[in-house]
């Protein structure tokens, strides 16, 4: 009773006096989110990525693409007149906070459609909340098949990791022209694991050989052990089915050790950066890698995007996590333009059902399908780094059954 | 033969800088008994700066830092320049009043000196960088600019362990042993995360270049290379502990630093200089750690960005190395460290390479349960 009677310091005064405001404000803050997803003003999309932490250059990668193709839809017109506007939240590359960054999004904000994310793993925590509140789902690039399996809410513009792997496979029996294969594969990612197992399973229906089999942590920085095992082991390509610090770093290391340039280096998308070639130097030159896009691929507009993606960022050379970025909103503008004709509204239900039914969609990163499963179908660009720079070498258009 | 030839160079290289940065742990540890956890953000810090500066003087790539806007770093030079000319200027004049009721004269006094030597020491580092453009402009092979780099980051970290000690521990001599440790986290988060900034090294991992004149080995025994960059990083570690086991044993300060770690408070009562023994402790912790990381990327050059798990690793081994030599004690430090390598490069070329983090950490365990105050420390005795 004697606090009630204590006279209040002109100090606890004021701090109330500032909370009392603040509580306002957030009453304010709450009241004009509730009112944004109304017929009048944008609407608001929401894109989770990793702005930060160690994956930060596959977020703001994506994060540039996106943010130029709404600047795009923007520019002619948006929806009937209402534009678009991107709301983005970091996750930092950690699924617990990807799924806080969705749940934000969707109950905060109240995004029509969210977009995101790039790691597998946190695809699939944002993809839980999505389906949970029934907000439709974009991921511009993961791989792993788990991401859309049994989510009806969730799409993807990519290929998959089995389609990616068989293209590998099929690309080193029959363009490369080699049978013996060893693979070192990062055992903490799932995406690393799952693309060499369909690697192994299809490679050996073709006849190949894997002569060796070894495993390092992502961020490993001595890879002398694994990598004389594999000398012994004589192999005609190495595959690293990793991210592409530690591809560039096993790069410099197995030249070290005398795994010849005869020996071709073999990767995935994971090393779709413009660092791989810096980290791995002259080491790393010669490597092949399979990717969603190449500057220089025939066919497609993707020259014309390089074009528009170097005014709008000062020079900059887009990579394919960009270019995913930017159709994964394209082909989600789409959809919203077909749903809006037929139902007169953005109901989350009827925009993944429009979603799912993209056909023949002209991205930048080639024309886009989506398939019964929501996976993007769409030829496989395999690239060769020469003077640092991916060039393109093959379509491949491997079908898994 | 070949192999095991192979891994004990490797092991060795590598081990050595493990213990160049479990000496940072332990001599903090040793003095004020709180484990420094921003001592891998330091260690990592190192790298990054002598990467930065390898690039400005003209090695390697020099797109990868281009236009990141560092002017920043002039910037606070000169204003902590010009805050140390003012408040000199104001000190020199209150004292030739010999204004004696000014109370607050002796905290200015030391802010003073304090302002003075974080300037000058600034403009050091940054003649350093600068006369390692220099040298490579006359055609340096790369051993003296390598040297310069290696100076340049081990006097800027050597300035930031000062900074951090003074700003972030100094005020908490008196607080619970616990909220320094917080404390540490806390800086560490911080500096992982200054380190993403574009301003500073930014989220791209890069390459640092190879500062040697040659790539050639320098012998072949057994059909094993020994390559000139493990022979020269391991010389220059143990060349760094010859010198600090030196200071700590055979000079006067040493002297201070050994009183000051057995009992602080009788320290001072001795007329021993207390927070500036501190100081000094943190200042050489920071430079070696710095000297670690720009070894550690001479021989592995793919540099991760500052917030990797990768780094947090490094650090945490190094650690462990502490330990297990026996945390507080240097010469513990450096076996630690030794053995850490050994055990972490045979584990991964004859058991199995993917778990090799498991058995530095199982080492640790077997430490703690054996011998818990570490192979050379002195076990505690709890005085009532």
């Amino acid at each position: 009773m004697r606090i009630m009677t204590m006279k209040m310091n002109p100090r606890t005064d004021h701090v109330r006096r500032t909370f009392l405001a603040g509580m306002l404000a957030a009453g304010a803050m709450l009241f004009s989110s509730a009112s944004a997803n109304a017929e009048e003003g944008p609407i608001l999309i929401g894109h989770y990525a990793s702005m930060t932490g160690k994956e930060a250059t596959f977020g703001q990668s994506t994060d540039r693409g996106i943010r130029l193709a709404v600047k795009e839809i923007n520019e002619a017109g948006g929806l009937h007149g209402r534009k678009l506007e991107l709301k983005t939240y970091d996750d930092k590359g950690e699924s617990q906070e990807a799924g806080k960054a969705v749940t934000r999004l969707i109950t905060d904000d109240k995004v029509v459609a969210v977009l995101g994310e790039v790691a597998s793993s946190l695809s699939l925590a944002g993809g839980a909340v999505c389906q949970q509140f029934g907000v439709p789902m974009i991921s511009p690039s993961s791989t792993n098949p788990r991401v859309t399996i049994g989510r009806d809410m969730v799409s993807r513009v990519c290929f998959t990791d089995d389609q990616q792997a068989a293209a590998l496979a099929v690309f080193t029996k029959e363009n490369l022209k080699k049978t013996r294969v060893a693979i070192l594969f990062d055992q903490t990612q799932a995406y690393s694991k799952g693309l060499k197992d369909d690697f192994v399973k299809s490679f050996k229906k073709l006849g190949g050989e894997i002569v060796s089999e070894q495993a390092y942590s992502g961020g490993d920085q001595d890879f002398s052990a694994q990598l004389t095992t594999i000398r012994a082991a004589k192999p005609e390509v190495l595959l690293i089915p990793g991210y592409y610090t530690d591809g560039g770093n096993i790069a410099i290391q197995a030249r070290k050790l005398g795994i010849g340039k005869d020996i071709p280096l073999l990767g995935g998308d994971g090393w779709d950066s413009e660092q791989l070639g810096k980290i791995g130097g002259a080491d790393i030159e010669g490597a092949y890698y399979s990717n969603h896009s190449a500057p220089d691929q025939p066919g497609g507009n993707v020259s014309q995007f390089i074009e528009k993606f170097k005014a709008e960022y000062g020079g900059q050379v887009p990579d394919a996590l960009t270019g995913l970025g930017y159709d994964a909103c394209m082909v989600l503008f789409d959809a919203m333009k077909r749903c809006h004709a037929a139902t007169g509204g953005l109901k989350g239900k009827d925009l993944a059902k429009a979603i799912a039914e993209t056909k023949g969609y002209p991205g930048v990163t080639g024309t886009i399908t989506i398939d019964k499963n929501r996976n993007a179908q769409k030829p496989i660009v395999m690239v060769q780094l020469k003077n640092g720079v991916p060039t393109w070498v093959a379509n491949v258009d491997a079908k898994i059954e | 033969m070949e192999k095991f030839l192979q891994t004990l160079i490797d092991a060795l290289a590598v081990g050595s800088l493990y213990a160049l940065i479990a000496l940072g742990y332990t001599m903090v540890y040793g003095i004020l008994k709180f484990i420094n956890f921003a001592h891998s953000d330091v260690f990592v810090l190192g790298a990054w700066t002598s990467f930065l500066v390898a690039v400005a003087a003209g090695w390697g790539d020099p797109q990868a830092s281009a236009g990141a806007g560092r002017e920043w770093v002039a910037w606070v030079l000169w204003a902590a320049t010009i805050a140390a000319a003012v408040i000199a200027a104001f000190e020199y004049a209150a004292w030739k009043r010999r204004h004696p009721t000014d109370a607050f004269s002796l905290n200015r006094t030391r802010l003073a000196g304090s302002l003075v030597l974080v300037a000058a020491w600034g403009w050091a580092a940054l003649g350093l960088a600068k006369m390692a453009g220099v040298v490579k402009a006359w055609g340096d092979n790369g051993l003296f600019s390598g040297l310069l780099i290696l100076l340049c980051a081990m006097a800027t970290c050597g300035l930031v362990g000062f900074v951090l000690e003074r700003l972030a521990y100094k005020p908490l001599r008196k607080a619970p042993r616990l909220n320094v440790l917080i404390t540490a986290i806390g800086v560490s988060l911080l500096l992982q995360n200054l380190g993403q900034l574009q301003a500073m090294f930014g989220t791209r991992p890069q390459r640092m270049p190879t500062l040697l004149p040659t790539d050639a080995p320098l012998a072949t025994i057994a059909n094993v290379k020994i390559m000139p960059v493990d022979v020269i990083g391991a010389a220059t570690a143990v060349a760094l502990m010859f010198l600090l086991d030196f200071l700590v044993h055979r000079t006067k300060f040493g002297r201070s630093m050994r009183a000051v770690s057995f009992n602080p408070t009788t320290a001072s009562l001795m007329g021993i200089p207390v927070d500036r023994v501190i100081s000094v402790t943190f200042v050489i912790g920071a430079s070696l750690a710095a000297a670690a990381g720009f070894l550690y990327g001479q021989k592995y050059p793919g540099l991760n960005q500052t917030a990797a798990a990768v780094w947090v690793l490094l650090g945490l081994k190094a650690f462990v190395a502490a330990v297990v030599g026996g945390i507080g004690n240097i010469r513990g430090a450096m076996l630690g460290g030794v053995l850490i390598g050994l055990l972490e490069f045979f584990g991964a070329a004859y058991v199995s390479a993917a778990m090799r983090d498991v058995y530095v950490f199982s080492l640790l365990i077997v430490v703690l349960l054996v011998r818990p105050s570490g192979i050379l420390g002195r076990p505690m005795v709890e005085k009532v």
